[in-house]
């Protein structure tokens, strides 16, 4: 039996081994990650800070599925020679390989901005992250989290619900401007008021420090933030180094086809270190896919190949629920736009069709009717006159 | 406490009782009350719905004054004085009354008697001139005095029922159920419907004859022609119980019988199946109304059909008699007592003799001594200046009266305007110096007439709100402050039915037929107690009379009944170029007259919720319009916009239109604007059925439903009809285009003021759907939905779905919660058209079958022939 090496432990490797296993692919798997803890669920990162779930919660395998895998936890990957088929790993050991998936994750990207490295300033990605934030962020500890993404709110709403006074501080004038449109967006910055997330628009120049600790964030504006805490969600970017200094075709992102395979034959990539079209992945479900088809393709099983489509996103940020889908057209004559608000509750809901199909779904406050739009949108059905009742969530 | 007390419904000329069970200050619940021999239990929706209308919001509680309430006594004393001042300066007949068919006889009686025995003016009409003043005519003519001669159980004896210019199933469901029941038990009875419209009553028609609007005349014309030709008439009633048969028969010489269909445009085959159906039933009744009486030759078309049934002695027997039915409650009583212009009292008029005895009864001095003026002249008179003060009870002249623009500008110059009625807000009170509260129906307690002569009382549940009180009693005020106490001191209104019913028997030796002498010497607990009678009660038919003229005795001075001879002529107006389209004016099922009473149950605008025009598809189809476009319609006298209903049922180049909605419900839809005040020459009554028009389309830019917790304003739209919701008021409108502001915008301000916080707003801009709802402590206090199309709308039962809801959220926008039933059929139980097609379609076969399932139409039976349409649209053809 041929040994497969699975570089990193995240989410898609989890789900990879998962679909293997349950397969009964012929090899014998190695999963090799950087941190300590192995394969465990970071959505619930925020959960977790928040006191919502427990750290068992967050286990992707169960002891029996860890059994079967030969699992190196806390080791590094630091070399990969696709000639001879081996992995070196930080402490020295060099691993062979027949089949090796790169599942080598993201990491944050942090601006270079003077006092960035001062304590107290971190990232919102690992349980490591999360051990330091529930061990030293105290009640009313001021907070400031840079970026209003998806990634940013949920940090926010992780401190905020440990009694950090949260400020998120986003380039745009509104939250997640990628999933929402100005209406929502200033919805969610007012429901989030109301849970003590401050919200507001500036880029940090410098991060001033007392004692080599955070002590404030000075924006572009002169305003100056106090943070003993700050935590860094301006994005992510792919962890290709590896595949790169291995001479594989990179983007911003290691290059893969629809089966995942990279140009070295026997290689391959999923989650969010891949790029396919140009398109890289931040979002769970297109990574879930994508290891259904390489697990499928590794179990010599028939598969279609995984074709990027709209991704919804669905989640629940301090309690408030959301859910996006597809992009708003521009203002044309094929557009057709409904929305229904309720300010007082928090509810936004907004579809745009072009050409008679779906283009677009933003779901803020109620998400009833959300996986029949993201099911019509990823089929491409023409909706007929059926907007409304979607909108409204009731039989057409 | 709860008391039930047998009374009288105040709607139309049936006259059912009622059993109303007051609870505190209103009427909790009504039945039919089995022991009153025009109903026999049975109500009609409207009748049914009565306890809904004794909500005291928009009562009128207080005497007022423009912008106060004032004291009884402010309010009588200036009456007095408005009156007197006029009597002093101008004259007897500078003073008039304009009273109802909803007054009670007691009423009725203080205000005759007051204003032509006491102010010297004959200036007493009554709204009944609108109703049936040709039947009076036409039956004064023919048997010397205002006599109905049968009784309803004629018609369910006959063999063949004419029905003419009636809707009866919807103006008179009672007497149509009735009739419904004995054709089921005697299939061989034939009945006829003459109408220019295939309406509801034609459900039970062997034969429709669909005849050009204002042909009737030339219908019974032809039949009188054929019976005679046809050797189909009774020679020896004619020759011992008539006279004026030649000269009848002399006038209808010019009539081209071979070529009456085409004049009446219907096949020759109908009319001879009419014709011959007619010459061999004996037993015939001929049961008319409206669009009989409603002409420029109501008199004379009525004088026809009586005519006829002289000719075949079908008058006096059981199952034959000419039967004129009556649209008001009391339209008899009022004729009884003498309340028309035309009549002096208890069916006497102005010749000196009555005049004399009188004055001798009333003790008065001045009694006037010549008929005044009717209706329309009454009203024309105001506009000239010649009233000075005029006094109008319980009704409401400036919606109902033809020329209704023009009545309210003659009530704006009159210098004073007295109306008493027990609703605030009227057409005709916001025209008004001095109004006062007058006790409603389930409140006041006295006697009515129905049309086969029927005295029942009325009796109160409850005592009347506020300051509230009888006609009667402010009559009699008025006319003690004006000098005339002892003649008007009552204090109970069985003295004043004693004193009418001692009146009809005074010197009266058999001349005159109305006459209540065995019920002049009622004291206080027999009049409580009386029991429903038909009149004459005399000492020798103690129990009332049935049937008049079964003996062949008329009380004419020779005995005999008087053929009247008339030429067949057309309506007074004439269509042409300008106006080339009928308007023909009528009536819905489950509204009453104009409204201020129905129009407060939510359930009885189910049925129709909106003024509509009904216009033939093919006529629409020419005219691009579809249902529920707006169209402006214009006559020679006014003008009105209302949407469009697509009609099958009238003849192309024909219209109808309801003339239910008024100022304060629907502003643009007061068809009697269009009406001119063309009448009658003998009875004064207008020609509201046949009303040259022309219409064009005017395009909405939207329309928009609103429905609120709260009442609503009036608002700024070129079309509006407001009304209430079970929860709540309802305003459906429109703009037309060029809109002056857009419909979300208009939205916007509504909700301005009214929201406290940002309301929940739905946009659909590349369909034109905006819509707006208020929300307050969680409940749905305002919701407001635009469209570009009325159809693209919810329905009344949504909205109050919408407003029953104990919390609501963003769905409210929607306009859908649960089950939308559809268009409401059956009123009493509530089934909507979409549970009854779902049952049609689930193999239901007939009424019953569906009355089984889901109990639709088996109370009150109004909604039996939309049932059967329903039915017949859903079988396939045969």
């Amino acid at each position: 039996m041929g040994r497969l090496v699975v570089v990193g432990a995240g989410m898609a490797a989890a789900r990879l081994v998962a679909r293997l296993l349950e397969l009964d692919a012929p090899w014998r798997i190695t999963l090799v990650g950087e941190e300590p803890a192995l394969c465990y669920n970071r959505v619930l990162l925020s959960s977790l800070l928040a006191g919502q779930c427990q750290r068992s919660d967050l286990a992707l395998l169960t002891p029996r599925q860890l059994d079967r895998v030969e699992c190196l936890a806390g080791a590094r990957a630091v070399a990969l020679d696709l000639a001879r088929r081996t992995l070196s790993l930080a402490d020295g050991r060099r691993l062979s390989w027949d089949r090796l998936v790169l599942a080598t994750g993201a990491r944050t990207r942090r601006p270079e901005i003077p006092g960035a490295a001062a304590a107290g300033v971190l990232a919102f990605r690992t349980l490591e992250d999360l051990d330091a934030l529930r061990a030293g962020v105290a009640g009313g500890a001021p907070a400031v989290v840079v970026g209003g993404g998806l990634l940013g709110l949920e940090a926010a709403a992780g401190l905020a619900a440990l009694g950090a006074a949260v400020t998120v501080v986003h380039r745009r004038p509104h939250p997640m401007n990628r999933q929402l449109d100005a209406p929502a967006g200033e919805l969610l910055r007012s429901r989030l008021a109301e849970r003590g997330i401050a919200f507001r628009t500036g880029t940090p120049l410098r991060i001033a420090g007392r004692g080599g600790r955070a002590a404030a964030v000075e924006l572009a504006d002169g305003a100056r933030l106090p943070a003993r805490w700050v935590v860094w969600a301006t994005g992510i970017e792919p962890a290709a180094e590896l595949a790169r200094s291995a001479g594989l075709p990179c983007g911003r992102g290691v290059r893969v086809d629809g089966f995942l395979a990279t140009a070295a034959s026997g290689v391959y990539a999923l989650g969010e270190c891949c790029e396919l079209d140009g398109q890289t992945f931040g979002l769970v479900a297109p990574v879930y896919r994508q290891a259904e088809v390489l697990a499928a393709r590794l179990a010599g099983r028939a598969v279609a190949p995984f074709r990027p489509r709209a991704e919804a996103t669905r989640l629940k940020i301090a309690g408030i629920d959301l859910f996006s889908v597809g992009t708003p057209p521009g203002a044309g004559e094929a557009v057709s736009d409904l929305c229904v608000c309720d300010p007082a509750r928090g509810v936004y809901r907004r579809l745009a069709f072009q050409g008679g199909r779906l283009a677009a779904a933003i779901f803020l406050g109620d998400l009833s009717g959300a996986a029949r739009c993201e099911a019509l949108l990823a089929s491409g059905e023409p909706a007929g006159a059926a907007g409304e009742a979607l909108l409204f969530g009731i039989a057409a | 406490m709860a008391a039930t007390v047998a009374t009288t419904c105040p709607y139309c000329g049936v006259g059912c009782g009622v059993l109303a069970r007051g609870e505190g200050a209103r009427v909790a619940a009504v039945s039919g009350d089995p022991a009153h021999p025009a109903n026999r239990g049975r109500l009609c929706v409207k009748g049914k719905s009565l306890a809904e209308t004794t909500e005291l919001a928009g009562r009128l509680l207080a005497p007022r004054v423009p912008g106060r309430e004032v004291s009884w006594e402010e309010a009588l004393d200036a009456v007095a004085q408005g009156f007197g001042r006029a009597l002093a300066e101008h004259g007897p007949d500078s003073v008039a009354f304009y009273l109802s068919g909803q007054l009670l006889t007691e009423d009725y009686y203080a205000a005759n008697k007051l204003a032509k025995g006491f102010l010297g003016t004959a200036n007493v009409d009554t709204n009944s001139r609108l109703c049936m003043a040709s039947a009076t005519v036409a039956h004064q003519r023919a048997f010397g005095e205002d006599l109905v001669p049968g009784c309803y159980e004629d018609l369910e004896l006959a063999d063949l029922v004419v029905i003419v210019g009636s809707n009866t199933a919807w103006n008179h469901p009672v007497v149509y159920q009735r009739l419904a029941a004995a054709r089921a038990a005697r299939p061989e009875m034939r009945i006829v419907v003459v109408d220019p419209r295939r309406t509801a009553t034609c459900e039970l028609a062997d034969l429709h004859l669909q005849i050009r609007a204002g042909t009737d005349a030339f219908l019974f014309a032809g039949l009188f022609r054929h019976l005679v030709e046809s050797d189909a008439w009774d020679r020896r009633f004619v020759a011992e119980h008539t006279t004026g048969f030649e000269a009848a028969l002399a006038a209808l010489a010019g009539l081209d019988l071979a070529r009456l269909h085409e004049r009446l445009g219907v096949p020759a085959e109908a009319l001879d199946t009419f014709f011959s159906w007619f010459a061999a039933r004996e037993r015939t009744v001929t049961l008319y109304s409206q669009g009989i009486n409603q002409s420029g030759s109501g008199a004379d078309r009525a004088s026809l059909i009586i005519n006829c049934h002289l000719l075949t002695g079908r008058i006096g027997r059981p199952g034959a008699t000419p039967f004129s039915i009556t649209g008001q409650p009391n339209a008899m009583g009022g004729r009884e007592v003498g309340g028309l212009a035309t009549q002096l009292a208890a069916h006497m008029d102005f010749a000196p003799e009555n005049v004399d005895r009188v004055g001798r009864f009333w003790g008065a001095a001045r009694v006037a001594e010549r008929p005044g003026l009717k209706a329309v002249e009454l009203f024309e008179a105001v506009r000239a200046g010649k009233i000075r003060a005029l006094w109008i009870l319980a009704t409401n002249p400036a919606v109902s009266l033809p020329e209704a623009d023009r009545v309210r500008e003659a009530l704006a110059a009159c210098p004073l305007v007295v109306v008493s009625d027990c609703v605030a807000d009227t057409d005709t009170a916001r025209l008004a110096h001095i109004l006062l509260p007058a006790a409603a129906w389930g409140e006041k307690n006295g006697t009515v007439t129905n049309s086969e002569r029927t005295i029942s009382r009325c009796r109160g549940a409850v005592p009347p709100p506020g300051e509230a009180r009888p006609d009667w009693w402010m009559l009699a005020q008025v006319a003690r402050r004006l000098g005339h106490g002892r003649a008007f001191d009552w204090r109970h209104p069985a003295e004043i039915f004693r004193e009418h019913a001692a009146l009809s028997a005074f010197e009266n030796g058999g001349e005159r037929v109305f006459n209540l002498e065995g019920l002049a010497d009622l004291d206080r607990a027999a009049y409580d107690a009386l029991a429903p009678v038909q009149w004459p009660v005399t000492r020798a038919t103690p129990q009332g009379t049935r049937r008049l003229f079964a003996d062949g005795r008329f009380p004419t001075p020779d005995g005999r009944a008087r053929f009247h001879p008339v030429a067949p002529t057309g309506p007074c107006q004439r269509l042409d170029h300008r106006f080339p389209w009928v308007l023909n004016t009528g009536r819905l099922r489950d509204q009453w007259h104009t409204m201020t009473r129905t129009g407060r149950a939510p359930r009885l605008l189910r049925h129709r919720d909106r003024p509509e025009l009904s216009i033939h598809p093919e006529d629409a189809a020419r005219q691009g319009l579809r249902e529920g476009d707006l169209v402006r319609l214009e006559s020679a006298t006014g003008s009105a916009l209302l949407p469009v209903r697509l009609d099958g049922g009238v003849r192309p180049g024909e219209l109808f239109a309801p003339m239910h909605w008024s100022g304060p419900t629907a502003p643009t839809a007061r068809v009697n604007a269009l009406v001119a005040a063309v009448t009658d020459p003998f009875s004064g009554q207008p020609e509201s059925k046949f009303v040259p028009v022309r219409l064009r389309r005017e395009p909405a830019a939207w329309w928009v439903l609103v429905a609120s917790r709260e009442p609503l304003p009036e608002p700024q739209l070129d079309f509006w009809v407001r009304g209430p919701l079970v929860g709540g008021f309802r305003l459906l409108g429109a703009a037309l285009a060029p809109a002056a502001v857009p419909a979300e915008a208009w939205l916007e301000a509504l909700a301005e003021g009214v929201a406290e916080d940002s309301p929940l707003v739905y946009r659909h801009p590349a369909a034109g759907h905006y819509r707006l709802a208020i929300r307050r402590a969680g409940r749905l206090a305002l919701v407001a939905f635009a469209a570009p199309k009325p159809g693209e709308l919810p329905e009344s039962a949504a909205l109050e779905s919408l407003l029953a809801l104990p919390e609501v959220d963003w769905r409210v926008l929607s306009g859908r919660v649960g089950t939308d039933p559809g268009r409401l059929v059956c009123t009493c139980f509530e089934v909507g058209e979409r549970a009854i097609r779902a049952a049609v379609a689930g193999g239901c076969r007939t009424p019953e079958a569906l009355g089984e399932q889901l109990r639709c139409g088996t109370n009150c039976g109004s909604c039996l022939p939309e049932l059967r349409a329903l039915l017949a649209a859903a079988s396939p053809n045969p």
